[in-house]
């Protein structure tokens, strides 16, 4: 079609299949937060659809302009809601990112702690023990504070990053891999658990929640030893081939008979999950079983949404906004079920002006793009203070750090919380039987071999 | 004066950052939600009102075509550099700068999008009228310049009659004032010839806005009918017979079915045409109005009659009709939409002519447009990568055009005329219509700096190429 032919070298190119889905019609701009923020064509969907198609036509390179924009992108989503002729911008951005990743050399620093993290800390779970170890010991050595104190991050220009750090826990979820947590009165049904990876060593406490609210709503819980990492994280920043990885060895650690549902608790890692038959497509193997697992993931607020709360001990009397991850709500399109349960608690729910605006978290962009994604929650933020909530409750853990860093920087006194932690303190015994029944609950090993 | 030195001038003006001249940022500026393209030299960013002024004066003194632009969601071409030169984009200038709820107006700058100064309003019970569907994103600087329409203009009116004064920064750089908070100026109406000039006559930086005041009650009525001939035929009855619903919209089958898998507002899939009717006022007159046009239609066959029970109801099925082109989008990769408006009582009759020439051209067309008024909206799918489709699409455009002419309509209803139907402005009016036009652009931009090449038919020679370019052309 073009005499200059595609600059797009691999297989799994942005097609034109996906591409010419779009009519510029320009009803997704507003709904972009780079263009809140920037007001730039080409730090919008449509905008960034737009090159991505030059490239193809041979008339952009993938170059560092091109590079820029498709790296300012939050991968929020918001834009496919708001896209009337269904174009899967996710999709696009995913492919465009990948060719970035074959066609374009980053500075060495950024490529080397890129590879670093995206495929050895997040590939297995040594490595990310490993990293999260040593974060653990900055964190609660000292040496935070000598550092911070010290002004050698601010010389560094590390203060603002550092400080979105997760806190790493002292005791990590690794031991609950492999493990069998029978359900609390009669059973209503047997669940997989996918623990994600930046929860496994720093939101220890959330998982457990997750597995709890399971078991007292009657549903039993595997959690199969052999899963990995999710690849979102990967998949979106273009290491394709590592999300792909990742992907396989979940579907094979997955591949459990008799299983209701897999159950995650960040919006992030159900959203990849329930996309893993079109992160394998091209492969004959997986891409139908891809399907058949994706068809089973849940995450755990739609999943209790619709099964129904077993109603909870205690009501929560407080004022809460919920924050849409945006992978919960573009993404899966799941926005009332987290609210259902959050009125199920008795919760007075007030709604901030944009709940479904992202907050500038979108995994590692706070720390890429830390500026950006500073504007993006300092709006974020504006709207927050208006609700006069005490909680700010939201159902993915990156959020979660962002919405904390914003907290902490308005000097506001809310909590930020995942519903599930909320629905787990309605659920709380009383202080002694809930220590003795915690750790009784840790303790429970169980065969490999799920009950029939 | 050299490329470079444009540059520099304009750094100095907006700022360094607010100024794009690299080919590669440049390339997103030459397209908007239409079909035509054009690329541009230069974008800038203003922040002020004097910003403006000074880049006017500079493009003037250069003879460099100067275009402002909103968000980029035109039809016809209006914000698109079709002879190159700077574009404005007031992405920048998006504030509210006052909001006079006791005597209803506010005064915004350009770039304030549309659905955002209702939203921050609805505090006070009061909206912005004007709801062209892409209100969502587009700009009050934008609606301004094209006069933008939407469902509710029937009962409302279009942007010209929500628009009581302007500041107008003219191509000299010179800064006026047009009327203001008062509903009635005396001199002449200059407000009024302003709004819908395109960007041809001056540009705005700030706009002052009549607010209305939300109805006590609102009722939406969805008549679905199994041919397109009864339907056409219902929205002749109920305004005929002195029913007047706030918007009377129409969609045929084809669309339909696009908007039910992109909304799942609850249209049906096998109907021939459906009208969406909106009521408002005093809830004992609403009532009654519902129960009126509820009767005509079942006079004209109406299959079922349902409507709205709740808010979130009526909001569901207001988005289906406003994602309705591109929900189009589903069925083919480029769509074309032309704007005529045609008298009410010869709907039917046009909507039979569309489905000829669609049948002639070999293409698909769907129809979902602003009934109550005659403003036709066909939408025809094409695929661009087919230059003999392009080809069809725009003769077809071209055909059905002339028809709502022939019936004693218009060429646009809303969409404005921009680079797409300036050639087919002879159709509608004589030599010396034009002429006169011609009076008020040279008397506000001699040099034709402001958006050059629109509106106004181009001299015969610079035609073939026109016809040639566009996105069609390029992609």
């Amino acid at each position: 079609m073009n005499p200059r032919g595609s600059n797009f070298t691999g297989p799994d190119r942005p097609t034109w299949d996906l591409y010419s889905k779009c009519i510029h019609c320009g009803l997704c701009l507003q709904q972009c937060p780079t263009y809140r923020v920037l007001g730039r064509e080409a730090d919008s969907p449509r905008g960034r659809i737009y090159q991505v198609l030059q490239v193809d036509a041979g008339r952009l390179r993938i170059g560092d302009s091109f590079v820029t924009h498709m790296d300012r992108c939050l991968g929020c989503r918001a834009c496919e809601t708001a896209c009337p002729s269904g174009v899967q911008y996710g999709r696009i951005l995913e492919r465009a990112r990948a060719e970035i990743e074959s066609n374009y050399q980053r500075p060495w620093l950024e490529r080397r702690l890129r590879d670093w993290f995206f495929t050895r800390v997040l590939h297995r779970r040594k490595g990310l023990e490993r990293w999260a170890k040593w974060l653990r010991v900055y964190q609660r050595s000292g040496l935070q504070k000598v550092a911070r104190a010290s002004g050698m991050l601010k010389l560094l220009g590390l203060d603002k990053v550092e400080a979105l750090a997760p806190q790493v826990d002292r005791a990590f979820f690794f031991p609950h891999l492999g493990m069998l947590y029978p359900a609390e009165g009669e059973v209503r049904g047997r669940v997989l658990f996918h623990v994600g990876c930046i929860a496994s060593v720093a939101f220890t406490g959330l998982n457990e929640a997750t597995v709890r609210v399971l078991n007292k709503n009657g549903f039993e819980v595997f959690i199969p030893r052999a899963q990995r990492c999710c690849g979102a994280l990967q998949a979106h920043a273009g290491y394709r081939e590592e999300a792909q990885r990742m992907a396989r060895r979940n579907l094979r650690a997955f591949l459990e008979p008799n299983r209701d549902a897999i159950i995650t608790n960040s919006a992030g890692c159900s959203a990849m999950m329930k996309e893993y038959g079109d992160l394998l497509q091209d492969n004959p193997k997986y891409g139908e079983h891809g399907r058949d697992v994706a068809s089973k993931v849940k995450d755990v607020t739609e999943f209790l949404a619709e099964a129904g709360l077993r109603p909870p001990q205690r009501r929560l009397k407080a004022r809460v906004t919920y924050q849409d991850p945006c992978h919960l709500a573009h993404a899966q399109k799941v926005r009332s079920a987290p609210r259902e349960l959050l009125k199920a608690l008795g919760a007075e729910l007030v709604e901030m002006a944009h709940p479904d605006y992202c907050c500038g978290s979108a995994g590692t962009y706070n720390v890429t793009q830390n500026e950006l994604s500073m504007k993006i929650l300092e709006q974020k933020m504006d709207e927050v203070t208006q609700t006069r909530a005490e909680i700010i409750a939201t159902a993915n853990t990156g959020c979660m750090l962002q919405l904390r860093a914003g907290v902490k920087a308005r000097g506001l006194n809310a909590r930020v919380a995942h519903v599930i932690e909320l629905l787990n303190e309605a659920y709380e015994d009383p202080p002694a039987a809930a220590e003795e029944q915690h750790s009784r609950h840790r303790r429970k090993r169980a065969s490999h071999v799920p009950s029939s | 004066m050299p490329r470079s030195r444009i540059s520099e001038e304009l750094r100095e003006i907006a700022g360094a950052e607010a100024v794009l001249d690299g080919a590669e940022d440049l390339m997103l500026y030459e397209y908007d939600a239409g079909l035509s393209t054009g690329t541009p030299q230069w974008v800038v960013f203003p922040e002020t009102t004097k910003q403006v002024s000074r880049i006017a004066q500079l493009a003037s003194r250069m003879n460099v075509p100067l275009v402002p632009r909103g968000a980029g969601t035109g039809l016809s071409g209006g914000s698109i550099p079709r002879a190159g030169g700077i574009v404005l984009v007031f992405s920048r200038m998006t504030k509210i700068l006052e909001i006079d709820a006791a005597n209803r107006r506010a005064v915004v700058q350009p770039g304030v999008v549309n659905a955002d100064l209702s939203a921050v309003v609805a505090r006070h019970g009061l909206f912005f009228a004007p709801d062209p569907a892409s209100q969502k994103a587009s700009t009050i600087g934008g609606n301004v310049a094209e006069n933008s329409g939407g469902p509710h203009t029937l009962a409302h009116g279009v942007t010209v009659n929500h628009i009581t004064g302007l500041e107008v920064v003219l191509p000299d750089g010179g800064v006026v004032q047009m009327g203001g908070k008062a509903a009635d100026s005396c001199g002449y109406d200059l407000t009024g010839l302003f709004v819908g000039t395109e960007g041809t006559v001056g540009i705005v930086t700030a706009i002052t806005v009549k607010l209305t005041k939300v109805a006590e009650a609102v009722e939406t009525l969805l008549a679905i009918f199994h041919t397109i001939d009864d339907a056409a035929n219902a929205v002749a009855s109920i305004t005929a017979g002195g029913i007047t619903p706030v918007a009377l919209e129409m969609l045929d089958g084809k669309t339909l079915r696009c908007v039910e898998e992109a909304t799942h507002a609850g249209y049906p899939m096998d109907s021939g045409a459906v009208l969406l009717i909106e009521l408002e006022g005093l809830r004992e007159a609403v009532t009654e109005q519902a129960e009126a046009v509820r009767a005509v239609c079942e006079r004209h066959n109406a299959r079922e009659m349902r409507r709205a029970a709740n808010e979130q109801e009526r909001q569901l099925l207001w988005k289906g009709r406003k994602t309705a082109f591109a929900a189009l989008g589903r069925l083919a990769p480029a769509y074309y939409t032309q704007d005529g408006v045609v008298p009410r009582s010869h709907i039917a009759k046009v909507l039979r002519y569309i489905e000829t020439v669609a049948q002639k051209c070999n293409l698909q067309i769907g129809n979902i447009f602003h009934a109550g008024d005659g403003n036709m909206h066909p939408c025809i799918l094409f695929d661009m990568r087919d230059p003999d489709q392009v080809k069809r699409t725009h003769e077809a455009g071209r055909m059905i055009l002339t028809y709502c002419v022939d019936c004693g309509g218009t060429i646009t209803g809303e969409h404005g005329v921009g680079m797409e139907k300036n050639e087919l402005m002879p159709l509608l009016f004589s030599e010396d219509d034009l002429e006169v036009m011609k009076w008020v652009h040279d008397a506000f931009n001699p040099k034709s700096v402001l958006n050059p090449q629109k509106l106004f038919p181009t001299p015969r020679s610079c035609r073939e190429t026109n016809v040639a370019g566009g996105i069609g052309g390029s992609r």
